[in-house]
């Protein structure tokens, strides 16, 4: 069989590199809320948002593989789709308790302190679960698939 | 009945909690659910048995006419009384009946969810609801069966009372849809005070008739039942005897008044299957050393004639009928809680060891006897009254040949039915002789609790209250019958009719079972040496296995594992039928090539990377073409003002890059080089009308609008109605928010699909 693409499971962390993520993982994760929060008026939203998320996590991944992947996402992938479904659903209903039809989407102006007057929409609630399933199947991607063949996948996932 | 279906949930859903806290006592706390009911029925009971029926409706689904319409009438009545009577007992008995065990606690659970099931199916006056509590009791049952999950005999019992339950369910289901939309409602009383007709109604009530035999475990479904015997004895007790094999004879007492007279079949069909479950079941009973197995053959034969008894659709004997579904559930329940003492105490049921209980725990033996004597139709017993009920409205109907070979028939199974009783009270109490000292099971057994027996006492004891003063009774059995069919006038149970044929015939079932009972030793050499016809079991295994090797071939043929292959079908079905719908069609005419140059320059670095894709040799070259196509397509939505869209094809690009490198670590580093041969053209002609197809598709329907685009629309109502400039996103998250619901909810899926998938080759170590 011919040699392997990326198969080098173990190598020395370049001091470089692993800086240049570090700096830039927290950035793009902070972009990608922005962009996420700013999608509903400005190009972006939370599917956007949750790709840029899950490049940030890409970042890590090349710096140092799955594990460090593992070590950088604070839940299992499954539980952040898991939670992103929910709060997807949950907002939806939502709209049925209010006597609305599911996930008919409605209007919110809070006077916050600081900010002034900040207008919203439940469509921002739906929107950050399609972010975290987004980013979830990112991450479950990267450590199922991108799993070195002598690291235990699954390891995270057990219940 | 909202708020006693609403009970029974919300103690199914706390029970697994409460019982590793509670222990046993999980019992008491589920048993407030029928105790409820039990109390609200005792408040309408006299109403109802007025005859105003106790009705409750909410909305569900109005469109589809789909309302959660309760309707408590005489017979629901009558049912809702039993389903929760019985239930308290059982609940008590269970208390005492299992020691202090894991699972507990979802066992009451899921028992009580039963009870509320059953509830619901009884108290449904929509024929959709009642289908989804219908399959609700399927389902319960499967897992209660069940419940000691470490037998592989009772996994295999459950999963067979849920395969025919539930495939009879699905044959029901189809025809509720052919006699509702026949009907124009799915309102059960609706229907039934105005019964549609026609080949398309009776198709569906054929359907029906399915559903009812297989839950009611009629021949040639029967199977299941002694199977599900592998279930704790209070289930036993409960669901297949007492209420939840009582399901399909409910359905079928429902549809008779309506139905009997004008579908063709029903008479035919109903006496024919319920006459020979009968005496099948009264003549397997006959052969069983298991106490169980010999109660739950016996309630087969018992099933069978009350599908008999409510499928003539005649008053009287609809009016026998109830009154057997009432005794049958008292002494029936009664003596498979006897077995369960026995079993518990004895830790055997085995009547060819058993031997002199009777002497060990009288009161058991007494209990037993007066429930079995009712089983028999003795005096001055409810089943006697019952049995009496039922000869009289036979010889009152009795018009013809068939008629007659139906009372005979009846007659027979009723003398094996005693025989069996008393082969029961022999097998389970007798002293016997001629048995090993060291086999013998009796003479150390301790005597049981008393509220361990209490629950089956108390049954016993109403079906001799019920016996000598069938007044008390007679109220809420006229209600059941007269809710059925109004034409039931003037039917009362009475213990003594005086000298009648009826009584003849009665006399004469006591003779032809004593008979049996006292000749026992030669009808059991006669029925070994009587050949089994092919066993139910059988037929059910051989099934099972048939659906399991057609299902292998027919995935191994359309799942072949070829990736070209799946790739291909899809793609040469889309030539084939939109493609060659497509040929017919002109071209619009003025097609511009080209709106600037940077546009013409962009497409044509698409088309060089596609060209480099199709060629390069190596996976990882192919792959980078492919991103390179990717962003050119990107570069070409910036170019059209569509940031959004560009900022999201950017960032799929490049995850999906990235992912194409995950995988391509397990592939080798080149594709394999193919002669150029038969397969390769196959693959380029496909390719390549693919992608003439889809361009001459664009072009084509891009040419041929005829409506204003839904897109000004959404432009227009994005800021008033979603609140946001955003068009895009509005859309995403509001006007098309179910689809991105669907969407979010395939992505989870997918990425469970990806991490098992991934974990399953791991283990086989085939990474």
């Amino acid at each position: 069989m011919s040699r392997r693409l990326g198969g080098e499971a173990k190598r020395e962390p370049s001091l470089i590199l692993e800086t240049c993520v570090h700096t830039l993982f927290h950035t793009a994760l902070l972009f990608s809320v922005f962009l996420l929060f700013a999608g509903h008026n400005a190009p972006g939203g939370g599917f956007v948002g949750g790709l840029v998320a899950g490049a940030a996590f890409v970042l890590r991944y090349v710096e140092g593989g799955s594990g460090e992947v593992q070590d950088a996402a604070p839940v299992p992938g499954t539980v952040l789709m898991g939670v992103g479904l929910t709060v997807a659903v949950a907002t939806g209903a939502a709209a049925l308790l209010g006597g609305g039809d599911f996930l008919s989407s409605g209007k919110l102006e809070l006077d916050v302190p600081l900010l002034g007057t900040v207008k919203t929409t439940s469509a921002l609630a739906f929107d950050i679960g399609v972010y975290l399933v987004v980013l979830g199947l990112v991450v479950v991607i990267l450590t199922t698939l991108g799993a070195e063949p002598d690291h235990p996948i699954g390891a995270e996932e057990a219940p | 009945m909202l708020f006693v279906l609403a009970l029974h949930a919300v103690l199914a859903v706390v029970a697994p909690a409460a019982g590793r806290r509670l222990g046993r006592r999980v019992f008491w706390l589920c048993a407030v659910a029928p105790a409820v009911t039990v109390v609200w029925v005792l408040t309408r009971a006299s109403g109802v048995i007025d005859g105003r029926p106790a009705e409750e409706t909410v909305e569900w689904v109005p469109g589809l006419g789909l309302g959660f319409d309760l309707r408590m009438d005489g017979f629901s009545l009558l049912m809702v009384a039993l389903i929760s009577g019985v239930g308290v007992l059982v609940f008590a008995y269970s208390r005492w009946y299992f020691s202090d065990r894991p699972g507990l606690g979802r066992f009451a659970g899921t028992l009580t969810a039963f009870a509320g099931a059953m509830l619901g199916v009884v108290l449904s006056d929509n024929l959709l609801v009642l289908y989804v509590f219908w399959e609700l009791t399927s389902v319960t049952s499967y897992l209660l069966i069940g419940f000691e999950d470490d037998k592989g005999t009772a996994r295999a019992a459950a999963l067979q009372a849920l395969l025919v339950t539930a495939a009879g369910g699905l044959a029901m289901l189809g025809g509720f849809v052919l006699v509702g939309q026949a009907a124009g409602t799915y309102s059960l009383s609706a229907i039934l005070a105005d019964p549609p007709s026609g080949t398309v109604v009776s198709a569906g009530l054929m359907l029906v008739l399915l559903g009812a035999f297989t839950k009611s475990a009629q021949v040639p479904f029967h199977s299941w039942l002694p199977g599900a015997m592998a279930a704790p004895t209070p289930v036993s007790a409960y669901l297949h005897s007492a209420t939840m094999v009582k399901a399909g004879v409910y359905l079928i007492a429902r549809l008779a008044p309506a139905f009997a007279a004008t579908v063709a079949f029903w008479r035919p069909a109903v006496i024919t299957v319920g006459l020979a479950t009968m005496l099948v079941g009264g003549y397997r009973a006959l052969r069983q050393h298991d106490l169980k197995l010999l109660l739950a053959y016996g309630t087969v034969s018992q099933l069978g004639l009350m599908v008999v008894l409510v499928g003539a659709g005649r008053p009287d004997l609809t009016f026998a009928g109830a009154a057997l579904i009432l005794a049958h559930s008292l002494f029936k329940a009664a003596l498979f809680l006897v077995v369960g003492v026995i079993d518990h105490q004895a830790h055997t049921r085995d009547l060819r060891v058993l031997t002199g209980l009777g002497a060990r725990m009288p009161a058991t033996f007494a209990v037993a006897a007066v429930a079995a004597a009712s089983m028999a139709g003795l005096p001055p017993l409810l089943g006697f009254i019952s049995k009496e009920a039922i000869y009289e409205a036979m010889l009152h109907s009795r018009s013809g040949v068939g008629d007659l070979a139906a009372v005979l028939g009846v007659v027979l199974g009723s003398a094996l039915t005693f025989a069996y009783g008393a082969r029961f009270l022999w097998g389970a109490f007798a002293v016997k002789s001629g048995l090993s000292p060291g086999d013998a099971v009796g003479p150390d057994v301790p005597a049981p609790a008393w509220p361990f027996m209490a629950p089956a006492a108390l049954l016993a004891a109403l079906t001799v209250a019920f016996g000598l003063l069938p007044a008390l009774a007679s109220g809420v059995v006229e209600a059941a019958g007269s809710s059925l069919d109004q034409t039931i006038a003037d039917l009362h149970l009475v213990l003594w009719h005086g000298v009648t044929p009826a009584l003849g015939l009665s006399v004469l079932t006591l003779a032809i079972g004593a008979g049996l009972f006292i000749g026992r030793s030669a009808v059991e050499r006669v029925q070994d040496r009587v050949p089994v016809a092919p066993s139910a079991f059988g037929a059910y295994q051989s099934s099972v296995a048939a659906l399991n090797r057609i299902a292998a071939r027919t995935t191994g043929i359309v799942q072949n594992g070829s990736l070209p292959t799946y790739i291909g079908v899809v793609l040469v079905t889309v030539l084939l039928l939109p493609g060659v719908a497509l040929l017919g069609v002109d071209l619009p005419e003025g097609i511009t090539l080209a709106e600037s140059p940077l546009q013409a320059a962009v497409v044509g670095l698409v088309i060089a990377a596609a060209a480099g894709a199709a060629l390069a040799r190596r996976r990882f070259a192919a792959v980078l073409f492919l991103g390179g196509v990717g962003y050119g397509v990107a570069v070409l939505f910036i170019i059209q003002g569509a940031p959004d869209l560009a900022l999201t094809q950017i960032l799929v690009e490049t995850l999906a890059l990235v992912i194409f490198v995950l995988v391509l670590r397990h592939l080798p580093e080149r594709f394999e080089r193919e002669p150029w041969r038969l397969r390769q053209g196959i693959r380029v002609a496909v390719s390549a009308g693919m992608g003439l197809f889809v361009a001459a598709f664009v072009l084509v329907a891009a040419g041929s609008r005829t409506e204003e685009p839904i897109s000004d629309e959404f432009l227009a109502r994005a800021l008033p109605e979603g609140g946001g400039r955003n068009v895009v996103n509005v859309i995403l998250t509001d006007f098309r928010g179910l689809d991105t619901m669907g969407e979010i909810t395939v992505l989870t899926v997918a990425a469970l699909g990806i991490a098992s998938m991934v974990a399953a080759g791991r283990r086989r170590g085939d990474t």
